[in-house]
């Protein structure tokens, strides 16, 4: 099966990166959704941009999609502006929005089809293109069915096939996976890493912590803000302090007893026990053996998951 | 303007026509069932008044008026009377709407060629119908009377005279004297305008709602493009609509068709892109399907029926009233049907009508395209 190619050729003057962000800011009315957000993403990433819901991700995808005009900073896409050459940007992406935005009434083929014609994909590429979208979103016995009777996984893969028809060499994905159950969220990771494995720039958000770790880099925004920026490796080796499991019964009622601990940082409910960030693991052992004497804990440091990680920026952010 | 992405687009927008049965139903029902309802309902013609005559003369002169009453198919002849009480009854018990009392020296008056006057008795609590009604009846009578003074001038040897032979019907505004020819192409005129509108006022708010449009804006589409192809199946819908109408009135209503029809259909075509495109730019800047709907209805419906002249004449209204008349484009159309329909007219006096509807079919497809943004918010 073809698949989309990277722009890029060994002889080419070097490509712009795929996505610059220059203190990017969107306020709407007296609130700042995005706030002076940096970051570049080069090409070939992929690059997931992390946050709960309500922290700007979709405000800062829809700037870089040429679609929102920001408040103030800058930013550019495949080397275009995105407040003064947003339509030339349309041509160089494939978007998926957040909500699912294909026709429901219409069937898997008239979408594509329709799509197709949008993209102005000419007559002989555009069957090859309609067959790799079937093939790739495993669509080949639904072809004629109308979308909306489609699951959620198979409508975001069509989606997805939709978006990228032209073979646009940066795509921005919004939430992709969100509400698809967890096989179809892995059969759809699988094709961003096809897509990524030819080429293309993959700007990805979601709020799964297991898809996080799936990407190139990653951006944390919260409350508008980006709060770390890294590799999922390097932003655990930046993890402030260490990090002890902590195994027991009842572990809400031993939350608040080791809270108050000296030499605890902060206790979290992680899974059926407890996540400490604390100052030194090694010390830290013994002295909650002591005061924990009437409990069987089961106790064990352990490398920082990204979880940790974002549990401690948001709590340092919100005090 | 590229070709591909418009005919993408009115393909697309042709498959959601044809599978939601609620355009459906504005597009073709909605349009059949309103030129039945007021083609039936709207005629201000009262055909085949009862009429009861009592005939005090009883001659052949008298009875010549009567058989001349008969002949027409406004009046519907009950059994004669004879006396004062049963003309009084047959009105009273409703059974008859008008009287006609032939006075005794009616044959003697008419042979010596002097006046003579005949007493309609009518029913006044229809107010319509009775003002018709001696409508009707003075034509009758007028076209007796012009019979007997021809007759009279050519026994006494005298040239017959332009001026003599002049009785001028009082239901003149059209010579069958059928309402309906005049009220039906106005009809057509209104339908066309409202169905339109409404139609494309869904479009792009939906896309708004469903979440469609931020897929589409953020590909290269343009513009010009999206109005383009999702006007093209509105057209076509609108097109299908007024061949139904233009059959509804030839085979239902026997309207008579004295213009050119190619005419009817040119000049609608210039008037549905511009309604069309009215409800487009009502879906492009309200964004919501609810909203765009009702503006659409209020915008057209009201000023299209009231407005127009389709049954109020526009003379009749209050100054300030006429002046805002001529930005009502239902207006234009609707003197442009009558005209090409009624009267036969071509483009030679209609041109000006034609100017103005083109003009605000490019001013509202300008607007549009002004007001579309390709951005969220
Ligand atoms: N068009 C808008 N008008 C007003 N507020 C908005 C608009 N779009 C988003 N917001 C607000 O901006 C914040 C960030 O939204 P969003 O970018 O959608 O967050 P996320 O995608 O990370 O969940 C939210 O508080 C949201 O209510
Ligand atoms: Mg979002």
């Amino acid at each position: 099966m073809p698949e989309p190619q990277p722009q890029a050729a060994a002889t080419a003057p070097p490509l712009p990166p795929a996505v610059v962000l220059r203190e990017l800011t969107r306020r709407f009315g007296d609130f700042t959704a995005v706030n002076r957000v940096s970051l570049e993403v080069t090409r070939g990433e992929i690059f997931g941009f992390l946050g709960p819901n309500g922290a700007g991700k979709s405000t800062t995808i829809r700037m870089l999609c040429g679609i929102l005009p920001p408040t103030s900073g800058s930013g550019s896409v495949a080397g275009f502006d995105i407040a003064s050459q947003s339509e030339q940007i349309k041509k160089q992406i494939g978007y998926m929005s957040q909500k699912f935005s294909l026709y429901e009434d219409l069937t898997v083929e008239e979408n594509i089809d329709f799509y197709s014609g949008i993209y102005r994909i000419p007559g002989a590429k555009k069957r090859e293109r309609k067959e790799w979208v079937i093939e790739m979103a495993g669509l080949a016995d639904r072809r004629g069915a109308r979308t909306a009777t489609l699951s959620g996984g198979w409508k975001q893969r069509l989606a997805l096939g939709c978006a990228i028809l032209h073979e646009p060499p940066i795509v921005f994905l919004d939430e992709p996976t969100s509400g698809v159950d967890p096989v179809s969220r892995r059969s759809f990771w699988e094709l961003i890493y096809r897509l990524a494995g030819a080429g293309v720039t993959i700007f990805v958000t979601t709020h799964y912590l297991e898809e996080a770790e799936c990407c190139d880099r990653l951006g944390f925004i919260f409350g508008g803000e980006l709060i770390a920026l890294g590799s999922p490796a390097e932003l655990k080796k930046g993890f402030p302090g260490e990090i002890v499991a902590l195994e027991c019964e009842r572990p809400f009622e031993v939350l608040k007893r080791v809270e108050a601990l000296p030499g605890v940082r902060q206790a979290t409910l992680f899974g059926a026990g407890l996540h400490l960030t604390v100052d030194r693991a090694e010390t830290l052992i013994p002295a909650l053996r002591e005061a924990l004497p009437d409990l069987e804990v089961h106790l064990e440091r352990i490398a920082p998951s990204l979880e940790d990680l974002f549990v401690s920026f948001m709590e340092a952010r919100t005090g | 303007m590229k070709l591909k992405r418009v005919r993408a687009i009115a393909h697309k927008e042709f498959l959601h026509v044809l599978r939601d049965w609620r355009s459906l139903g504005i597009g073709i029902a909605i349009p059949v069932l309103m030129l039945f309802l007021f083609g039936y309902a709207l005629t201000l013609d009262v055909d085949r008044v009862p009429l009861v005559v009592w005939d005090q003369s009883a001659t052949p002169q008298s009875r010549t008026l009567v058989d001349a009453f008969k002949a027409s198919r406004y009046f519907t002849m009950l059994p004669a009377v004879s006396d004062y009480r049963e003309v009084e009854r047959s009105i009273a018990s409703r059974r008859a709407e008008i009287a006609l009392v032939i006075p005794v020296d009616f044959a003697g008056k008419v042979a010596a060629g002097r006046a003579v006057a005949v007493q309609a008795i009518l029913d006044g609590s229809d107010s319509n119908v009775a003002s018709f009604a001696l409508g009707y009846a003075e034509a009758v009578v007028g076209g007796y009377s012009q019979q007997v003074t021809v007759a009279a001038a050519s026994r006494l040897g005298l040239p017959v005279s332009g001026a003599l032979l002049k009785v001028e019907p009082r239901v003149w505004f059209n010579t069958d004297m059928e309402s309906r020819n005049y009220i039906f192409p106005g009809l057509i005129a209104i339908v066309m305008m409202v169905i339109a509108a409404l139609l494309t006022s869904l479009t792009f708010a939906r896309e708004w709602e469903v979440g469609t449009m931020e897929q589409l804006i953020a590909t290269p589409v343009t513009g010009g493009e999206l109005i383009l192809g999702k006007l093209i199946p509105y057209f076509a819908i609108g097109m299908f609509d007024l061949v139904l109408s233009v059959l509804v009135a030839e085979f239902v209503f026997h309207i008579p068709m004295r213009g050119e029809l190619w005419l009817v259909f040119a000049s609608s075509s210039i008037f549905m892109v511009g309604a069309l495109s009215l409800g487009m730019l009502i879906s492009i800047v309200t964004k919501s399907q609810f909203l765009a709907s009702q503006i659409a209805l209020v915008a057209t419906m009201l000023p299209a029926f009231l407005l127009s002249g389709f049954v109020f004449p526009i003379a009749n209204m209050p100054y300030p009233i006429q002046v805002f008349t001529h930005i009502v484009t239902a207006r234009y159309f609707v003197v442009l049907l009558r005209g090409i329909y009624l009267k036969g007219l071509g483009l030679g006096h209609l041109y000006g009508e034609t100017l103005f509807l083109a003009g605000f079919a490019v001013l509202i497809l300008a607007l549009s395209h002004l007001k579309f943004k390709k951005k969220i918010v």
